[in-house]
């Protein structure tokens, strides 16, 4: 049991005795920290001011590799192992925690300051139920009784809207979902009632859906408590909603910082306005009664128990885009690896080019499989970590087309310039790429067998939003050069918006609807597409508060 | 039904069924030793009837699938079998039966295991989560370095270091663990502390890196993170945090070493005269004994057959996935 810290005595009222809202809660001077990966130090963060007040939310937004998370975490001086804080002041109501000791600093975490995840379902401990863990320091730090915690947890459960609050914390954390793991999450850290709480990308891992519902429960609770936040994300729809202004980091320094809604409007710096440029992507959209891939009515099951695909009908059209659209355990994923034969469906067929392919990826001719090729969402477990990008493009056009020697090495080069990479990336392996150069490799690999149909299954979901628009421009133009058809599987509706033709709505395992982009994203509904439309989150700051009236 | 029940009655029968091609091993490894314990008892000298006669009394001239058979019917009614010594030429039949033979030294191997395991155990494991805790600190490279040395030598060299220091020089503990039936408990202590010291040197530097191991591989993992980030004591991430989630490995490899106490031990019995089952089964493969061979194979076999069921049982309910499905 840890001593108490006569200060932490607080009372559960939204202003306490410690300081009124609007006092400078906390404050970060000229910080610098460095990180240590390949065998040497690097400058992450170069000099960060911020200052944050008592019941103020700051949005920190950036692309991966901005610092944005490191930072976070400084503010509460903690820094990750292989990080250390060079120099700089950090100042945490009056405390300098940078020459705090390791106990000082401990005293404040999960009592003061409360931290929020990215992945509630790795961030809870397996072995221990949840109320156990939602309470733990609070009970620690001698805030509250065990008892008085408990009760307090299950109120801040139900008012977090999470099901049978009386009960749910006696779950373990695999007993119950990532939406609510990460209200779960938010209902630890409001349970010393903190000054502060640090999102690090809440809402990152969780769909759509879901998303709106943890949104809304965070945002009330942190004004409820009238608790002072910064939100990490790289989201600027979901910061919109949350933050009161916004600061935006690129490569550790500070691009700008100003009010949430003037930050939306009139971006002053380059770099934020090629942010917001990116969701202005869009695409015209065509059809084609030529159909290369139909998938009839199709059920599929993993063991031969559980169903996880009911009488699916799905048709691709040559040289268009179809966007399959869902959220996790919809059964996209699933409905690709029927196509690709990698599971063979219990009943009905997948046609391509209006012959029946064999169900088992065994029975397909070489000549089939060469035709249908796939790219995936993590580019990085897709390659050989051992290969060079020459091998790895070149092992199709061995595969397929028995090219060999010069022929070989000519085509590989075609084809990286194809995927706008120059010939230096030749004999490169795939860690000395960044993750939008892996995916475009990944890309090659598929081009390189000459296919008619490319699936795509969640290829920018890892990546940054800039880059994220460099492949979709990439896959566009390949498109319009070799009409190819792409099989499109995602969530995100703003890449579907960029991307497709036609679009596909799945609901756990059945199609909702099929049809061109225009009748989908247009009224009427039905009941499923329209939440999921709804539930994307807007550059609008009023999107989440007018569609809590609207749902009231 | 709880569905760890089956889990478990699954294991316990694979148990079962691996037991089985176990003994089946062990016969048909027996069928292949050369010699043959006749000729070994009557000599150069005997005539081909005697041998024969012999063999027909030991049951041994009956083809090997039905000796199998029949030894297997016998093993599972619980008897082992009749020993072949105490037989010789002179006719007159000495001969124990096997689980007379085999009682005594079992339970004597049994003692010094449970006395080694008992100091071993939760020594590794102490030393274990206290070198995580404070680990490339100077006190982990101690506890690293020299239980690393008491592993890298062969146990006799130990078991000969020990009886210098501690029965010759500085003490005067036995050095000879002379014990029978009769030896009271206390006694019995005081005469094996040799000898279950030994063993404990060798096995404590493998469960006490594994424990280390286990759990500094937890401590990267995001939940100890934000253990730390909610202002948990280091003591308290390692053993409320990390620990429940280590016990699978750490008991895999206890299990590992204790079944190694007890079949592992014949030269800590040789140097120390300590009259255990590893010396009875050396004994017995050089008289071509069979039957008391088969039995120890047997013994062995299944006590790490049973250890790591143990193991695994202790592995599925320390995992609340299984123990609380959704």
């Amino acid at each position: 049991m840890m001593s108490t810290d006569n200060n932490d005595t607080k009372n559960t009222d939204s202003t306490d005795e410690n300081g009124q809202k609007g006092d400078i809660l906390l404050e970060m001077r000229d910080v610098h920290i460095d990180g240590f990966s390949d065998e040497k130090w690097h400058h992450i963060v170069k000099g960060v001011d911020l200052t944050l007040r008592r019941g103020e939310v700051m949005g920190l937004i950036g692309e991966s590799g901005a610092g944005k998370s490191t930072l976070g975490l400084a503010a509460m001086g903690f820094a990750q192992p292989g990080c250390k804080i060079v120099s700089g002041t950090i100042k945490f109501d009056g405390m300098e925690l940078t020459k705090a000791s390791e106990n000082e600093k401990r005293a404040l975490w999960g009592s003061r300051i409360a931290y929020v995840a990215q992945s509630a379902a790795a961030s809870f401990n397996p072995a221990h139920r949840l109320i156990d863990q939602t309470v733990e320091s609070t009970v620690n730090s001698g805030i509250r009784s065990l008892e008085e915690a408990q009760a307090d947890a299950r109120t801040l459960y139900a008012s977090l809207q999470l099901p049978d609050a009386e009960n749910i914390g006696d779950r373990y954390p695999h007993q119950v979902s990532g939406g609510q793991l990460q209200r779960m999450m938010t209902a630890m850290a409001m349970s010393s009632r903190p000054d502060l709480i640090i999102f690090d990308e809440p809402t990152t891992a969780l769909d759509v859906t879901t998303q709106v519902e943890v949104l809304v429960a965070m945002r009330d609770i942190v004004e409820r408590f009238n608790t002072a936040a910064i939100y990490i994300t790289h989201d600027l729809a979901v910061v919109a909603q949350m933050a009161d202004f916004i600061k935006v980091l690129r490569y550790g320094n500070e691009v700008e910082e100003a009010e949430t809604r003037q930050m939306l409007t009139s971006p002053k710096e380059e770099y934020t306005k090629s942010l917001w440029s990116v969701r202005a992507l869009t695409k015209p959209e065509e059809t084609s009664d030529d159909v290369v891939i139909e998938i009839k009515n199709v059920d599929a099951a993993y063991g031969g128990s559980v169903k996880v695909l009911h009488d699916i009908n799905i048709k691709l059209p040559r040289g268009r885009t179809v966007a399959v659209v869902g959220e996790s355990g919809s059964g996209k994923s699933t409905t690709a690896r029927v196509i690709t034969g990698l599971l063979p469906p219990m009943t009905g067929e997948v046609l391509f080019n209006g012959e029946v392919l064999p169900k088992a990826l065994k029975d397909r001719s070489k000549d089939q499989l060469q035709r249908i090729q796939m790219i995936y969402q993590m580019a990085d477990t897709a390659m050989n970590p051992r290969h060079t990008i020459a091998e790895i493009i070149g092992r199709p056009l061995e595969f397929y087309h028995d090219l060999s020697g010069k022929a070989k090495q000519d085509r590989i080069l075609e084809l990286l310039h194809l995927i706008e990479l120059d010939q230096t990336f030749y004999d490169r392996i795939p860690s000395e790429l960044s993750g939008g150069q892996k995916q475009r490799v990944c890309i090659a690999r598929a081009l390189a067998a000459e296919p008619d149909v490319i699936i795509c299954d969640e290829v920018t979901s890892a990546l940054d939003q800039i880059v994220q628009e460099g492949i979709l421009q990439l896959l566009l133009r390949l498109q319009r050069e070799l009409g190819i058809s792409y099989l499109f599987i995602t969530h995100d509706i703003a890449t579907v918006q960029a991307i497709s033709d036609e679009i596909v709505v799945m609901y756990q395992g059945a199609v909702v609807e099929q049809g061109l982009k225009s009748e989908i994203m247009s009224p009427p509904y039905p009941e499923y597409t329209q939440l999921l439309l709804k539930s994307v989150p807007e550059m609008d700051p009023d999107w989440l508060t007018n569609l809590v009236d609207d749902r009231l | 039904m709880h569905p760890i029940l089956g889990t478990v009655l699954q294991r316990i029968l694979l148990g079962v069924v691996t037991l089985f091609f176990v003994s089946l091993i062990i016969f048909s490894a027996i069928e292949f030793l050369p010699g043959d314990f006749t000729q070994a008892v009557l000599g150069q000298a005997a005539t081909e009837e005697t041998v024969a006669a012999f063999r027909k009394e030991l049951g041994l001239d009956q083809p090997a699938p039905v000796r199998y058979m029949e030894w297997i019917q016998a093993v599972m009614s619980g008897d082992l079998g009749t020993s072949f010594s105490g037989r010789n030429a002179s006719g007159i039949d000495r001969s124990r039966s096997v689980v007379d033979l085999i009682e005594p030294r079992l339970w004597n191997t049994l003692f010094l295991a449970a006395m080694a395991a008992i100091v071993a155990v939760p020594l590794a494991l102490f030393l274990g989560i206290t070198a995580a805790l404070y680990r490339n600190s100077v006190y982990d490279r101690v506890v690293n370095a020299s239980t690393l040395t008491t592993i890298s030598f062969p146990e006799f060299f130990v078991a000969y270091i020990l009886i210098l220091f501690m029965s010759q020089l500085w003490f005067d503990f036995p050095a000879i663990a002379s014990v029978n039936a009769e030896t009271p408990f206390w006694e019995r202590v005081y005469k094996c502390i040799l000898p279950a010291l030994t063993m404990t040197l060798v096995i404590v530097a493998h469960m006490m890196r594994m424990t280390r191991a286990a759990i500094i591989n937890l401590l990267a993992s995001p939940y100890i993170e934000m253990a730390r980030l909610k202002g948990i004591s280091k003591s308290q991430v390692i053993l409320r945090h990390a620990l429940p989630n280590a016990w699978a490995p750490i008991a895999t490899v206890i299990a590992f070493n204790l079944a190694y106490l007890v079949v592992g031990v014949v030269v800590v019995e040789v140097v120390f005269v300590y009259p255990g089952i590893g010396q009875l089964m050396v004994n017995s493969v050089t008289t071509r004994d069979i039957p008391v061979v088969q039995a120890c194979a047997l013994i062995f076999a299944a006590t790490y057959i049973i250890l790591n069921l143990i193991a695994d049982i202790i592995g599925i309910v320390t995992n609340p996935r299984l123990l609380h499905p959704r």
